[in-house]
């Protein structure tokens, strides 16, 4: 029935398009399902948010925001953006929250030059060796969390610190990041199974070892995991907890709630970050969704429409003229939530990174707290080994 | 390494076993007696911890929420026999894992939309949740401690139900031959019934328990599944003698591979080897400790069918 309403709306239209201009297309592919489901659906109220303020356009012209679940699955993600490219000819692409994913579906996009606005991953990959042109790192390279993070520990003179990631490529990556940032040798670093669920024999380890702070980079469940482990097991009296800011945020903060009070992390957004457009964002999208707080992801996805937007508009909504489209994007020039930043030569943005740390609100409410600015322009350290 | 480190770390030992054991139980009980691979035992676990962690926040006691939890689950259990195990068990072991794996995927599904798709939380409650001084220089968590005296005294529990009780005999002589049990007379869509709910209830109460210091959320279930299995080859499929000993010989050598290996390699490689291969290693650890006792006894430590 609603396929041949829409059939219907759609004939009736038909004279109508036929003079209007054929709306800007972008192809989310986002990531409702799988293992990253619950950051996901951040991203998509932070798209939608952004969608609805825009009245559904882009720079003032018709568009469309084709939305399809990929399950957090490379092979579907790469079936999708074939799709998206060849049968709906897409002028615009994001969505993905994991690196494997956008690893898998860049170089489709990047053939059909199509840009990608990344509301998430920032693999190493494409910030050196594998730099393109049309893509925009929109949100950050992956070790800069890490490396901010080392920078925190090092700044707050936490002296001696065990790390800890899991034992895959991106375990290894954060703790050398880490490990760039804090400069001086750390005492201990373990790595742990992936999808580890108890943590018993490292927290004795900790006990034994007796750390100033621990820093943990462990994904999802794994570190709901230690965290609430690592409370009971009474480490957090002596033992200061820092991790990267998707190790703390809101996601975490509801699934964990008390035992996360006094974690150190790191992002280049905070809810509370005091800006014009920021200030717009977290009203409107608490009013959006039941007085939630957003979360970095919502932020990222926010901020990706909004620099399409700016795209759409510099260009006279023509959005075919792909040179004018990528050096309309380049210029970052929309109002950011986290404040204002440029590209590097990779396309990875030069920003400020902060230092947030989990606190009980005057309202009762657990969330995290801005403390302090940690890099004014970071910029990572694979722009070197870009060559285009 | 002191001493207290390494009691601490038998302990730990002790604790993972156990909490290993309280979902092997039930697997091992629907594996031996049912013969039947049910894959979506983990999926058992996870509504088990959904169902506790929704009463936790709504009664804030974590007694109420474990019995909530193995009722509802155990409804389930009902329902998930009746309308789909029963027919399955008179069909091949991949339709048995085709038709149990869809439960898996609809479960998973399921818990997203009636709770989203971002982690449960779930927390301990207060009394239990800083540590406990047991020796001088041995601070253990008090919540372990529950889980230990918990695992131990389900342990107890199903020994004495399967050696002392009627039903246990049945569950035994369903065990090691079914046909013969039905041939004398056992009721067996019945006993089948009542292994497959006990199952259920096993496994929520692992799930209401697990909830406080582990994540709550969809997919936990497999994760954990894959452990278990480990345990009850180990042990011999269908002997709950043989998912206790194999569970706590799981948690004892995964615990003392990531407590151990790692300082022992360090010990005669050098420093940049070790620390590469010691997680690695303690990773596989209980996959070898599978290999080595399937080579020795092809059916287990404790084989249930003579």
């Amino acid at each position: 029935m609603r396929v041949f309403h829409r059939l219907l709306v759609a004939a009736l239209m038909l004279p109508v398009l036929a003079l209007a201009q054929t709306p800007i297309k972008v192809g989310i592919a986002n990531d409702l399902s799988g293992p990253f489901a619950a950051l996901g659906a951040e991203a998509r109220d932070g798209f939608n948010l952004a969608i609805k303020q825009l009245g559904n356009k882009l720079g003032g012209h018709p568009a469309e925001f084709l939305q399809t679940d990929m399950g957090g699955n490379p092979d579907q993600a790469k079936q999708l953006v074939t799709r998206y490219i060849q049968r709906d000819k897409i002028d615009f692409f994001t969505g993905p929250i994991g690196s494997n994913v956008a690893l898998a579906v860049g170089p489709a996009l990047f053939a059909a030059k199509i840009p990608y606005l990344s509301n998430n991953p920032g693999p190493s990959q494409f910030a050196g060796a594998q730099c393109n042109d049309y893509w925009f790192g929109l949100s950050y390279q992956n070790d800069a969390f890490h490396e901010a993070a080392g920078k925190v520990a090092a700044d707050r003179g936490f002296k001696k610190m065990v790390i800890i990631a899991p034992d895959y490529p991106a375990g290894k990556d954060a703790l050398n990041g880490f490990k760039r940032g804090y400069k001086t040798a750390v005492n201990q670093e373990v790595y742990t199974k992936l999808g580890q669920i108890d943590y018993a024999a490292e927290l004795a380890q900790l006990r034994e070892a007796k750390p100033d702070a621990v820093y943990i980079f462990l994904p999802g469940g794994m570190g709901i995991n230690f965290i609430k482990q690592f409370v009971s097991a009474g480490l957090n009296q002596n033992i200061k907890l820092v991790g990267p800011g998707f190790s703390a945020d809101e996601d975490v903060i509801q699934a964990v709630g008390e035992p996360m009070i006094g974690m150190f992390n790191t992002a280049q957004w905070a809810f509370d970050l005091d800006n014009a457009q920021n200030k717009k964002f977290v009203e409107s999208f608490r009013k959006e969704y039941n007085n939630r707080n957003p979360s970095v992801y919502a932020a990222q996805a926010y901020d990706v429409i909004m620099a399409i937007d700016a795209a759409a508009k510099a260009t006279g909504g023509k959005v075919s003229d792909r040179a004018a489209v990528l050096a309309a994007l380049k210029k970052a020039d929309f109002s950011s939530v986290r404040g204002e930043f440029k590209y590097g030569a990779n396309n990875f943005p030069i920003q400020a990174y902060y230092a947030r740390v989990i606190e009980k609100g005057p309202d009762g409410r657990i969330t995290n707290k801005l403390v302090g600015k940690v890099f004014d322009a970071y910029q990572d350290v694979y722009v070197g080994e870009c060559k285009k | 390494m002191s001493s207290t480190l390494i009691a601490e770390q038998l302990l730990n030992g002790l604790q993972f076993g156990l909490m290993l054991f309280l979902i092997a139980a039930g697997l091992t009980l629907v594996f031996g007696i049912l013969d039947i691979l049910n894959v979506a035992h983990g999926s058992l676990y996870m509504a088990g911890a959904y169902v506790a962690a929704q009463t936790m926040q709504l009664t804030g006691s974590l007694l109420a929420s474990i019995v909530v939890a193995a009722v509802i689950t155990g409804a389930v259990g009902l329902l998930i026999e009746i309308v789909l195990i029963r027919k399955l068990v008179l069909r091949d072991h991949l339709a048995q894992v085709l038709g149990t794996f869809a439960v898996i995927l609809i479960s998973n599904d399921l818990v997203k939309m009636i709770w989203g798709p971002a982690p449960m939380m779930m927390n301990m409650p207060a009394s239990l949740s800083g540590p406990v001084r047991l020796l001088p220089d041995l601070l253990y968590p008090a919540y372990r401690l529950l889980i230990i005296a918990v695992g131990l005294a389900a342990a107890l529990g199903l020994y004495l139900f399967v050696t002392r009780t009627r039903a246990g005999v049945l569950v035994r002589a369903g065990a090691s031959n079914r046909q013969m049990a039905m041939l004398m007379g056992v009721r067996v869509p019945l006993l089948f019934l009542g292994v497959f709910v006990l199952g259920a209830i096993l496994a929520a109460i692992a799930g209401a328990l697990l909830g406080p210091v582990t994540a709550v959320q969809a997919g936990m279930g497999e994760q954990i599944l894959i452990l278990v299995l480990v345990c009850i080859v180990i042990g011999g499929i269908g002997s709950m003698r043989g998912a206790f000993v194999g569970a706590l010989l799981v948690g004892f050598v995964d615990t003392a591979g990531r407590a151990f290996l790692p300082t022992l390699l360090k010990t005669f490689l050098s420093p940049a080897v070790a620390s590469s291969v010691g997680p690695t290693l303690a990773a596989i650890s209980i996959y070898i400790l599978m290999a080595v006792v399937l080579v020795f006894r092809p059916a287990g430590l404790f084989p249930a069918r003579g």
